[in-house]
């Protein structure tokens, strides 16, 4: 701000009283200082608490700890069991944001392109969105069920013998990440329709003078590339998701078999509340921190620059 | 134009229901296998053959056993209380924040906005470790104190109002001054009347998003008093009784069944609140 917005500025608060500056103060002041006492409390106080936390020997129960610097981080990058668990999430969100991405955007499009049971298809793709997690995946676990599951069943109908999804090291991340694009699907659809809603009109009729007037014409040469901003938005939420799939993982498999279907939310989960190592469980959390807050700045980044087209 | 390709308008139309109607039966197969094995006898449910509907009605038994071997409306009890709980005094923390914020100035306002900018892009579950710690210290874990209390402040929450609340033109709040309105009225009795479409979004994020959570209840709970239905469920099934799976199918259908119900009669107002809140 220049000196001479700010001497505007002055004027303009000059005019109005003092008292009632002085009262806007307090007052605002009175306003936020429960929200600000809540977010020292509960949010920074707990994140500084945490880098903090993680340079030490704590465990849960114990009365001592002392400062070991980086020494949990160096344990942790030796631990096999943690490079499985963040193999395993990409290998989770390599395979659930283009699943999620592709079908939410197929669904979307479909929906849109007529009004036809419009309203039904949509709520039946959104339904697992809503629906709690922990108590649907008791229901994939029988589903997936080597012997009476609908999913052996089914194949056994036309002759293939199905394995035993969640117990087989080679198939249990892929069946979790089954279930992962059967939740997000929902919400991604949901984005695309909006942005789809928000392509004019006029673009439709400007490319249809231009000859491309049949379905796929107007797909490639209007309708996708209007959807970037929102596809990339769809990509970086789906991939936030997958990095926090927990729920799935803790009932079905609880990281197993042999660490197959381990991830990194489940590995601090069992490290800090399982094991009671919070000092390394801290270690664990600042990176899977310094994950998500990555994710969110492009996420922040992205929402910016759609704001600025539009 | 396309009129004149009646025939391929129609395979169009034809192809359009071919590929919604499977992918809607994959996003529903999970519901209708659950409402169909809770209505089943065990037999049933191992025998080889697979029927959609019993043959043997067991419905009745299944949901009984369900309701009387875990104490299934106490964890919908728990979550309507809980979830409520922690709406209301979000809203009690955010509203005056969120109006300050975008209404009133006072020295530090813009370094409190981007405090909140920053607690956005912390995810919670990375709070669990101290969060847990702090209530323990505070002898407070395996209660509702414990579920609610981590969640009171919600910078999401400000986030969203302060800019709704900021569309709301000054003018009209100088007038309410001017009129004898003071700054509790003018919230009261013009910003949140003003702002319901956001608290709603809100409300709706808030809630589906606690009913669900698993991961800090298996943290902060450990009695099934206390516990909200996304936890129930698997103390449930590690249950005796959810041994057996008709009953535990029966409880399945009992803990999603609330929200969806709520999410079919108000259909937009659950999708736009969802979208809007992430879009924002």
């Amino acid at each position: 701000m220049t000196t001479l917005d700010q001497d505007r500025e002055r004027r303009v608060d000059a005019k109005t009283s003092f008292a009632k500056r002085s009262g806007e103060h307090g007052l605002g002041w009175l306003a936020v200082s429960p929200a600000l006492l809540l977010l020292i409390g509960l949010l920074f106080g707990p994140a500084a608490a945490v880098v903090l936390f993680s340079l030490t020997d704590w465990q849960l129960g114990s009365f001592t700890f002392h400062f070991i610097g980086v020494a949990n981080f160096r344990a942790l990058f030796t631990d096999p069991t943690f490079w499985k668990a963040l193999t395993n999430t990409l290998v989770y969100a390599g395979i659930v944001v283009p699943g999620t991405v592709l079908l939410g955007l197929v669904v979307a499009l479909l929906i849109e392109a007529s009004p036809g049971l419009r309203g039904f298809y949509r709520a039946a793709h959104f339904l697992p969105v809503m629906s709690t997690m922990s108590a649907m995946a008791i229901v994939w676990g029988t589903m997936l069920h080597p012997t009476i599951g609908l999913v052996n069943r089914a194949l056994g109908a036309v002759g293939i013998s199905g394995v035993n999804w969640l117990r087989d090291e080679r198939t249990a991340l892929l069946a979790l990440a089954l279930i992962g694009i059967w939740q997000g699907l929902g919400f991604a659809m949901v984005l695309f329709v909006s942005g789809l809603k928000a392509v004019p009109q006029q673009l439709y009729d400007a490319a249809a003078i231009d000859g491309a007037d049949g379905v796929l014409d107007r797909l490639r040469f209007v309708t996708l590339p209007m959807l970037g901003p929102v596809t990339m938005f769809v990509v970086i939420l789906t991939a936030k998701r997958s990095f926090e799939v927990f729920d799935s993982v803790r009932v079905l498999t609880q990281g197993g078999p042999n660490y197959a279907s381990e991830v990194l939310l489940h590995r601090l989960y069992t490290e800090s509340f399982d094991f009671l190592r919070m000092g390394y469980g801290a270690a664990l959390t600042v990176i899977y921190l310094a994950i998500i807050v990555l994710l969110t700045l492009t996420q922040a980044r992205l929402l910016e620059r759609r704001v600025h087209y539009s | 134009m396309i009129a004149r390709f009646p025939d391929r308008r129609f395979a169009g139309r034809v192809a359009r229901h071919a590929i919604l109607i499977l992918t809607a039966a994959f996003a529903l197969l999970p519901f209708v296998w659950m409402v169909s094995l809770s209505l089943k006898p065990p037999e049933e449910i191992f025998q080889a053959d697979f029927h959609l509907w019993p043959t043997a009605f067991h419905g009745v038994e299944n949901y009984r056993v369900a309701l009387t071997a875990a104490p299934m409306f106490r964890f919908l009890l728990n979550g309507l209380l809980v979830c409520t709980a922690i709406f209301a005094l979000q809203l009690l923390v955010c509203i005056p924040c969120a109006y300050a914020l975008a209404k009133l100035r006072f020295r530090g306002r813009d370094t409190l906005f981007s405090a909140v900018l920053v607690g956005l892009l912390l995810p919670p579950q990375a709070l669990a470790i101290p969060h847990f710690v702090l209530l323990n210290v505070f002898g407070l874990l395996d209660s509702y104190a414990a579920l609610i209390l981590p969640w009171v402040i919600s910078t999401f929450g400000i986030f969203l109002l302060r800019q709704f609340f900021r569309s709301i033109p000054d003018e009209i709040i100088h007038a309410a001054r001017l009129d004898g309105l003071g700054e509790f009225e003018i919230i009261w009795r013009i910003m949140i009347p003003m702002t319901t479409p956001a608290l709603a979004a809100f409300g709706i994020f808030s809630i589906v998003a606690h009913w669900n959570d698993l991961f800090w209840p298996l943290i902060a709970v450990r009695s099934a008093e206390i516990s909200t239905p996304a936890l129930g469920i698997l103390l449930f099934r590690d249950d005796e009784a959810g041994q057996f799976l008709g009953p535990l199918m029966a409880g399945a259908v009992i803990i999603v069944a609330p929200l969806l119900v709520a999410f079919l009669i108000a259909q937009r107002r659950f999708i736009d609140g969802l979208a809007v809140t992430t879009m924002k």
